[in-house]
Formats: structure tokens, sequence, C-alpha cells
């Protein structure tokens, strides 16, 4: 499989060209429903592309429907409503062995009675791939995921870094269109799943093979996807590159799950003039019309501190009440007129404030963004 | 040897006289294993000595030791060579295998029914599957009777259908005794596989799916090895006692369907044969040993090399 589509930018997010949509791994989703018994909702009218060969992360809290909508794309749940076609072709119908989808599970799923390789080989076993040809692919890919010594062993002797390289083994040995992956690193330990993150988004830019990853860890989604959806309560609310939807989220909610965010109830809006709880400020830019109330969003770390305010940036006094000491950063809790503030400052040698200190706020106009509740 | 006493490992002391942990251990093992010898160990030895003495004038063992006895068990008597004990023998075997095969047909999917019911409902199914088994077995031989003797609903079906002649019952026959094993052993298969159905793991079964295996194959792959130790658990649960099935065959059998338990009950009874009857208990021991034995074989086989404890 080749890289047929590379994923765009942010330039054009939600356009596809026709070549990516002909291709075996594109994957459209309309007006998906999900409705579990006990009326509860899962997912309430998902609409959503996704592109051939892209990187491609679904994003939110637990009970989002995350989960659920990669297990309609694996043909594990059936839709209430909706169609799912993928490579052009509906398959909203379409029998679980009969997709050519495959899945990295959370717990793994490996089968405790077989061995590494017959674990890796059962695919092409049940796909009726001649024994010599099974043969080299496993032996392939297990040299592709360096776990080629192993293969005689029992699952439960192996560890949890193992266990997911083995669980990622057995489903691109079949060389799916779509290769589904069910926060298959919220098991491991830190140091290990950042290895694997990279590892994870070498392997598929390699492949080119369209890789759907579902996560709640933001930081994880950002690292390794070309496009996040972000997900609350079986709806949309977001689909982007990391950087759109991290910089410019397009409600509270999405802003609040990305992180490092003040966000401010809107009191009033004049012009260019934003009245908050912090006080005045202005935006860069005057307020679209048949727009009103909403939220204020400062991001952490376009606040800058110091003795005096820059030029041209809205200007606030600030008490600070605690500091956080990461390392490579610096995260300020200050109180600007009653209210919190968090402030976060690259770690650049600058000094350090001190709680209690008495500092300018500058924020710049174009870091004010008004945005839905 | 002073610093020995200062030791924290007490068994590991080379005072000769036990530590007082020893001897509490030993203490309370005594009474376990005094029973299992005296009971179990002695009997099984006394009974072995006997199938290898001669039969008396009264039935009672006496020296000197043979093989008369195993001769006799395989149609050797006074007046030449009969099938009958060879008959009973392959009866046993044959009944065994049968009722075990059945039990297996309808427990396996009664015991996965039972796993995907309610929680509140999961207690009563189980319940009414162990419930019967606290009668006495003699009884319910004997209500299998009354539903199976000639002129009751169930022989008239027969009959209509032709399986049996006109004024004929079910009972007493192979086919009764078939029957009153399957009900007598239910129980035991459907409780160890309700025990591996309840916590199958439907994340294997949906891995299976999702590697092209259609739900036959899913159901092969991913289901069956899960219950494959409550099913062995449950085969030897049912077959040892069934091969050696004394009150079953003794009332719904009659004369035709005698299995091993009933010609080694009449050698120690009416018969008067000991030597003969420990002979046959003694092939009952074998054979179980044996059974345990290639079920351990298949289970290590289907079960991927992993030991499955029966």
């Amino acid at each position: 499989m080749t890289a047929s589509a590379t994923p765009t930018d942010a330039a054009q997010p939600t356009e596809i060209d026709n070549a990516s949509v002909r291709d075996a791994s594109a994957i459209t989703l309309r007006n998906l429903h999900k409705r579990f018994s006990g009326d509860a909702i899962a997912l309430d009218g998902v609409d959503l592309e996704i592109r051939a060969g892209e990187f491609f992360t679904l994003l939110g809290p637990s009970g989002c429907g995350k989960t659920t909508l990669l297990r309609l794309l694996a043909g594990l749940e059936a839709p209430n409503e909706g169609s799912l076609t993928i490579g052009g072709k509906d398959v909203t119908e379409t029998p679980p062995h009969l997709r050519s989808v495959n899945t990295v599970f959370q717990s793994y799923a490996l089968f405790p009675h077989l061995s590494v390789h017959d674990n890796i080989a059962f695919g092409l076993r049940m796909k009726g791939i001649p024994a010599a040809e099974r043969e080299r692919r496993v032996q392939e890919i297990a040299d592709f995921i360096k776990l080629g010594s192993l293969l005689e062993r029992r699952v439960n002797q192996l560890s949890g870094g193992q266990r997911q390289r083995i669980a990622l083994a057995r489903a691109l040995v079949c060389e799916p269109d779509v290769l589904l992956l069910d926060e298959p690193l919220s098991a491991l330990d830190a140091g290990l799943r950042t290895q694997l993150q990279v590892e994870l988004q070498r392997t598929q830019k390699r492949l080119g093979m369209t890789f759907v990853f579902v996560t709640h860890d933001q930081d994880e989604a950002m690292v390794m996807s070309d496009r996040i959806a972000v997900l609350d309560s079986g709806i949309i609310q977001q689909v982007g590159p990391p950087h759109e939807v991290y910089e410019r989220p397009i409600n509270a909610f999405v802003a609040r799950f990305m992180g490092h965010v003040n966000l401010f109830d809107i009191q009033g809006i004049h012009d260019v003039t934003v009245t908050t709880a912090l006080g005045e400020l202005a935006m860069e830019a005057p307020l679209q019309p048949g727009k009103h109330g909403g939220v204020m969003l400062i991001r952490q770390e376009v606040i800058e501190l110091g003795p005096t305010v820059s030029e041209g940036y809205n200007g606030l006094d600030g008490v600070v009440k605690e500091r956080h000491y990461r390392g490579s950063r610096i995260e300020y809790r200050l109180e600007v007129n009653g209210q919190p503030l968090m402030a976060t400052a690259s770690n650049l040698g600058q000094r350090l404030y001190a709680v209690g200190d008495r500092i300018k706020v500058s924020i710049h106009p174009e870091d004010v963004v008004r945005i839905e509740a | 040897m002073n610093h020995t006493s200062e030791s924290p490992y007490p068994l590991a002391r080379h005072s000769h006289s036990m530590s007082p942990d020893t001897r509490h251990l030993l203490w309370s093992v005594a009474p376990g294993v005094a029973w299992i010898v005296i009971f179990l160990v002695l009997p099984s030895l006394y009974l072995i000595g006997v199938a290898f003495m001669t039969n008396g004038p009264y039935g009672q063992p006496q020296m000197p030791l043979s093989l008369d006895a195993f001769r006799q068990l395989a149609g050797f008597g006074f007046l030449g060579w009969s099938p009958g004990n060879l008959y009973t023998l392959l009866r046993s075997l044959w009944q065994t295998l049968v009722a075990t095969g059945l039990v297996i047909l309808v427990a396996y999917p009664l015991a996965y029914y039972i796993s995907t019911c309610r929680d509140k409902l999961r207690p009563i199914m189980l319940l009414a599957v162990v419930v019967p088994s606290w009668t006495n077995q003699v009884i319910r031989a004997f209500g299998w009777m009354n539903l199976l003797s000639p002129g009751t609903p169930l022989a008239d079906a027969a009959q209509a259908l032709g399986l049996i002649g006109p004024n004929m019952g079910l009972y007493p026959s192979n086919f009764a005794v078939t029957l009153g094993l399957i009900y007598n052993f239910l129980p035991f298969m459907v409780l160890p596989l309700y025990a591996a159905f309840e916590k199958l793991d439907m994340a294997l079964v949906e891995a299976a799916r999702d590697l092209y295996a259609s739900p036959v194959r899913a159901f092969w792959h991913a289901v069956f090895p899960q219950t494959l130790s409550g099913l062995l658990a449950g085969t030897v649960l049912v077959s040892i006692p069934a091969f050696g099935m004394y009150v079953i065959p003794e009332l719904l059998g009659g004369g035709k369907a005698m299995m091993l338990g009933n010609l080694v009950a009449n050698q120690f009874s009416g018969g008067s044969n000991w030597p003969l009857g420990a002979a046959g208990a003694l092939i009952m021991l074998v054979a179980t040993f044996g059974g345990l034995y290639a079920m351990r074989k298949v289970g290590k086989r289907l079960g991927g090399g992993e030991e499955v404890v029966i």
C-alpha cells in the first residue's frame, strides 16, 4: 500500500478531492445515529470524511461516543440510522469479517491459547492465504516490529509493550484498507507510551495506510494526528489539524478539553472592546454581525509577564498567587481584578517571579478571542 | 547451635527436632491423611489383592493368587466362552460415550443461555438445573419408570411413530438408561460450563470477527477454547460416575441393559464371586485413570500447550 493522498493542512479542512474519494481507504460517515438500550445516545448524527492515508484521531472524554464510532467502523456495532462508506462502497450492513478493516483493541484481545506466531497469522488463516505466503508475511511483519525472536512464545509470557506490538502486527499483517486503534497506548507507562506514539506515527507514514485512532489524551492526539475530531455527547464538535483545534477551538468545550486556556463569560461587547470579569480588553477585529454573548478565550502561553506593559498590548495588573515550575516552562496562577488567570511562560532563563510579586500582564489583542459557550 | 534458634527460616534449622510450625502443620493435615489412607488407599489395595485371588466355594476370596477372575471377566467359564461380560463392558463404554455426548449437546447451549440472562434471573435458572439432583436418584429413576412404561403418553407417542412395538413401553431399555443418565448428569455439565461462559472474554470473539472469522469460525476459534476447561471438567464429572453407574441401569435397564456397575454389584451380592467383582472394579479404576490421562492430553493439545486443570 502506498500513500496515495498526502494529508493536507489547515488550508482546506473540509474539502476532499476526488482522488481520495475513489481510493479504497477513504471513509465517509453520513448522519450516523447510535442508541443503546436504556435510551443512552452514543452517537447523535455524525457526519465525517476521513481521507485516504490519513492519521485521523477521534478525541474526547470517556462516554463521548468515540469508541462506539470506532466499533461502527469495524462492524462490531450497527448504526440505528445513517450510512457508512469505505472506499466509496457502502458497508453499513457489512459484517466485520467481510470488511477490509482491522482493529487494535484497547485490551489487545490477543488469543491466550495461541502462540505469538499463530496470533499474528490468525487473520491470514481466516482469509485463506496459502501457508507459504502466510509464513512469509508473518516473518516480515515480525521483523518490521522487531519481535522476530518471540514468535514461538505464548502471549501471556510477554510484557505490555510487547503485547501492544503484537496486537498491532496482527492487524497490520492483514494489510487492511483502514486500521482502527482503540486507545492502544493507554495501558502503558509514560516513557513507553511516548516511544510508541512516535513509532506508530512513523509506521503509518511508511505504510500510507489510513489510521483511525481513538484517545482521550489530547497531547497524544496532537503529537500523532494529521487531523483530529473532537467529540462530546455523541456529536462532533470540531474537525481539523492539531494546531487548528488547539489554537482556534470552536467552542468552550473544545477549548477546555485541549487545555491550557483561560475562559471568561462575556458580559458585553462594544466594537472591539470585550467586557468580562477580568475587565475591558481590546480584540483585534470587531465581532461578526449576528453573534453575541459567548466566551472570551485567552491561551495561557500567549500571556506575557513583566515589569511594564508591552507596546500595543492590553495591560492588566496581576499578583502571583502560585508558581509551578515544570522545567521547560513555568506556570503562574495570577490574580487579576479578583479573577484567577493562568499564564505559562517558556523557560528561557528569565527571572522567576515569586508568590506575592506584583507584575504587569500583557495580552495582545490578537490573542483575545471570542468563542461559542 | 545457639545461633540457629535466631534463624528467620524455621525449616532451615540444623536441629533435628521439628519447629512448632512444622508440628502444627502435621497435626492439621494428619486427620485428612488418615482418612484417605484408611478409607481409600487401604480398601483399594485390598480390592486389587482380591482381584488376583481365587473364588472360594461360598464366593469368598481365597489363595492361591491367580488370574481366574480376569479370565471369567473376559467370558471364559465352566461351559466355555460366552460374550456376556464383554457386552456389558462395551455397553458401559458405549452408554458413557453416548450419554456424555448428549449431555454436552444439551448443556452447552443451556449454559450459554443462562450466562446471558439478566443478573436476577441467573441464580433462579441455575437453581432450576440443580434442584432435581437434590432428590434421591432412586426416586427419580422411579419417576422415569412411570413416564416411560407401557400406556403412558410418551410410550403411546413412540408406538404411534412406530419406534416400539404395540403394548410395549420405552422402559426397560437401553434408551431409558441413556435418558436416565442424561437427566442425572446434566447439572454436572451445566455448572462448569456456566462458570466458563460467565467469564467469557467477548473482546476475543470480536477480535476474531475483526480478523475475518465468520460467526461459526469465531465460535470455534474464540469461544470454544475459552470454554474448554469447563467442558473437560464437566466431561470428567459426568463420564466417570456414568461408567460405574449402578442405580439407573438397574432400575431403567432391565436384564438386557446391564452396565459394569451392575455386574460388579452382582458379584458381591447374589453372584457371590468377590474376585470377579474386584476385577471388574479394578477395570473401572484403570479405565477412569486412562480416561483422565487422555483428557489431560486432549486439553493440552486444544489448549495450545496450556495446562487445563481438571
